[in-house]
């Protein structure tokens, strides 16, 4: 029964390939060269992204006499985790990560709660000035952060509420090298990137109908309570998104760390400086200052990085769909 | 008129701009505070030569002088600057160009697909802030790769390719920074994740219908890229570009930025590096402008 239909659409095949002229065939053999020719292209691309994680793990499981080993490229000779534990003792890795962990938490948690709050505002209320509020958020996210640096890094080593600190205390405080400026500006919208997560909340308020809000304004429901029941719950696709977000560069984020949190151990902070603290910790053991040798520093560095993005490609394995999806579902326009 | 915007606000629509400045009180707040008063406070310093006490800062107004210093007196500011924006022209071009070409073929059908976006956009995580800096100046990689190129005994296709269209004569700048683009095409695969996916949401937001008319009519693929593709998506050309740009400007490999960040930490000259950030800044902005204007001249609205 089976066998009989087979070789019958077989020769249909060449027939209808034969009544054709020759057009079929020459379809398939297009289609054939063409998602062949996309493979090579999207595995060459694939793999150009991938290869250097790829090469950062095989370096760092190498030993030093491997690294000047010319015949040893990729599969290292003498396996080791050496690395591994030198780079964890450099980093302070244990604390750098509980430290780095919820300063991400803390700060993504309280950058969302209020991006979304501003977004919100911004999608459905219509007040005077909004249009004029609304630029300042476009030049909140064109103004790159270098630009107020200096006068945020002078702003916090003098800090004052309007003269009040300077009238109660006698002196202005100095809030440099503590978290809490960061905080502070996390809760006025003026942390990391934070103009465009207003951006894509508000792009997501706005595609959702009007209807749900008014039937819940009709029923009696206040404005904080139809936020709160009725419009979050809609929302969470991009507010989880834009969390993962907040969390992820803040993760890697150097500047910002380095300007206000410069005392607190974190990775990204420390990886910056693995290098030097390699010859540091090189000068220490052996009594002597030494050049360390750049293939060994940069094994090192190849594993520090590593076990900086190791949580954060775990995090992107379960979480992959949020992250790509997130962009699209804002329908960014303009 | 005067009249007509008070009534406008009455009753529930008041109640409603009320709560509306209430949920955006943070941000005014913030922007107030962290934003007007430090952009201000820089604009001046930048006039300024800033004297750092134990307690109070002081700065001193002495006109023009550290504007003056940065273009003459300053041995790479000049060079750093035209350096970077040469460099953002080129590379923004290339990532929107190369981003709008790989959203085409993701937006295909074809098996592993999700896989493939999976890891396109992995860069956006794993190279943002420090890991970017640290990942520009891998003597490791270049060694490597020198060491391949030695083995193979400099025989390359690309290498070959150059030479053939190099011994042309025409254009020889332009083929060469088209080569700087394809020998750092990491960099620019890197750099577009965030572009990548804007582009493949505004694609799939294109109606099949206009395709199926198109093919009916007679319209080749390549037409219909042309003619319906294109300008379907021209919107997102501009959200794309303006992104890069500044995507471009605020990373922290950028020379500039680092110049300003040693003359502001290292040097503690806070004048000096106000005044270069607002150079740069002004720099940007009007460059921003300037093509964002014309772009938006040759953006199609479907509706």
């Amino acid at each position: 029964m089976t066998k009989k239909p087979k070789p019958k659409t077989f020769e249909n095949f060449w027939e209808r390939n034969r009544l054709s002229g020759g057009y079929l065939v020459r379809k398939r053999l297009m289609g054939f060269g063409i998602s062949l020719a996309r493979f090579i292209l999207l595995f060459g691309m694939c793999f150009m992204i991938l290869q250097p994680i790829l090469n950062k793990i095989s370096v760092s499981f190498m030993t030093q006499e491997d690294l000047y080993n010319p015949i040893v490229i990729s599969i290292p000779e003498h396996f080791t985790t050496e690395n591994y534990q030198l780079a964890a003792q450099l980093m302070n890795y244990q604390k750098a990560l509980v430290n780095s962990f919820i300063i991400s938490i803390t700060i993504a948690i309280l950058q969302i709660a209020v991006c979304t709050l501003v977004g919100y505002g911004f999608a459905r209320f219509d007040f005077p000035f909004k249009k004029l509020w609304f630029a300042c958020v476009i030049i909140v996210i064109l103004i790159p952060p270098q630009t107020i640096a200096s006068s945020l890094h002078l702003h916090f080593k003098f800090f004052d509420i309007l003269g009040l600190i300077r009238l109660i205390h006698g002196d202005t405080i100095n809030l440099r090298g503590s978290a809490i400026p960061y905080y502070l500006m996390s809760a006025g919208c003026m942390g990391l990137k934070n103009g465009l997560y207003i951006f894509m909340i508000r792009q997501f308020f706005r595609n959702i109908p009007n209807d749900m809000e008014e039937a819940a304004y009709v029923d009696g429901c206040g404005t904080l309570k139809t936020f709160l029941r009725i419009m979050l719950p809609e929302a969470k696709p991009i507010i989880t998104s834009c969390f993962l977000f907040a969390f992820v560069w803040q993760w890697t984020d150097g500047f910002y760390s380095k300007m206000f949190l410069g005392n607190t151990t974190l990775v990204s902070t420390s990886l910056a400086r693995i290098v030097d603290s390699l010859g540091a910790y090189i000068q220490r053991i052996t009594g002597v200052k030494t050049t360390i040798s750049i293939a060994y520093a940069n094994c090192i560095l190849a594993t520090g990085t590593l076990m900086i993005i190791l949580p954060l490609i775990i995090l992107y394995l379960f979480a992959q769909r949020q992250f790509v999806e997130s962009i699209s579902s804002s329908g960014i326009k303009m | 008129m005067e009249k007509k915007r008070r009534k406008k606000y009455v009753g529930l629509q008041k109640r409603k701009a009320i709560a509306g400045y209430l949920f955006i009180s943070p941000f005014i707040l913030g922007f107030l505070v962290f934003m007007i008063k430090p952009l201000f406070q820089s604009l001046y310093m930048s006039f300024c030569n800033v004297e750092l006490g134990s307690s109070v800062f002081n700065p001193v107004w002495q006109g023009l002088g550290n504007y003056n210093q940065a273009f003459t007196v300053d041995p790479e500011y000049n060079r750093l600057l035209v350096e970077e924006i040469s460099r953002m022209i080129i590379y923004s071009l290339a990532i929107i160009v190369f981003s709008f070409f790989v959203s085409l073929i993701l937006n295909q059908n074809f098996k592993g697909r999700a896989l493939v976006r999976a890891v396109f956009f992995l860069p956006v995580i794993l190279s943002s802030g420090v890991i970017l800096g640290l990942e520009e100046d891998n003597q490791l990689m270049a060694t490597l790769a020198q060491q391949i190129e030695t083995t193979t005994s400099g025989v390359s296709i690309t290498g070959a390719l150059e030479e053939i269209l190099m011994t042309a004569g025409v254009g020889t700048r332009a083929f060469e920074e088209v080569f700087e683009i394809i020998d750092n095409i990491y960099d620019v695969a890197i750099a577009s994740g965030i572009q990548i996916i804007i582009f493949l949401s505004g694609l799939q937001t294109i109606s099949r219908n206009m395709y199926e008319a198109a093919e009916i009519e007679g319209c080749t693929a390549w037409e219909s890229l042309w003619k319906i593709t294109f300008p379907m998506i021209s919107s997102l050309f501009l959200v794309n570009w303006i992104y890069t740009v500044i995507d471009f400007c605020m990373r922290s490999d950028n020379g500039v930025i680092e110049k300003i960040q040693t003359v502001m930490i290292d040097q503690m000259n806070y004048g000096m590096a106000s005044a270069m950030s607002w150079i740069y800044f002004v720099i940007i902005l009007a460059f921003v402008g300037i093509t964002s204007f014309f772009i938006s001249k040759g953006v199609y609205y479907y509706d």
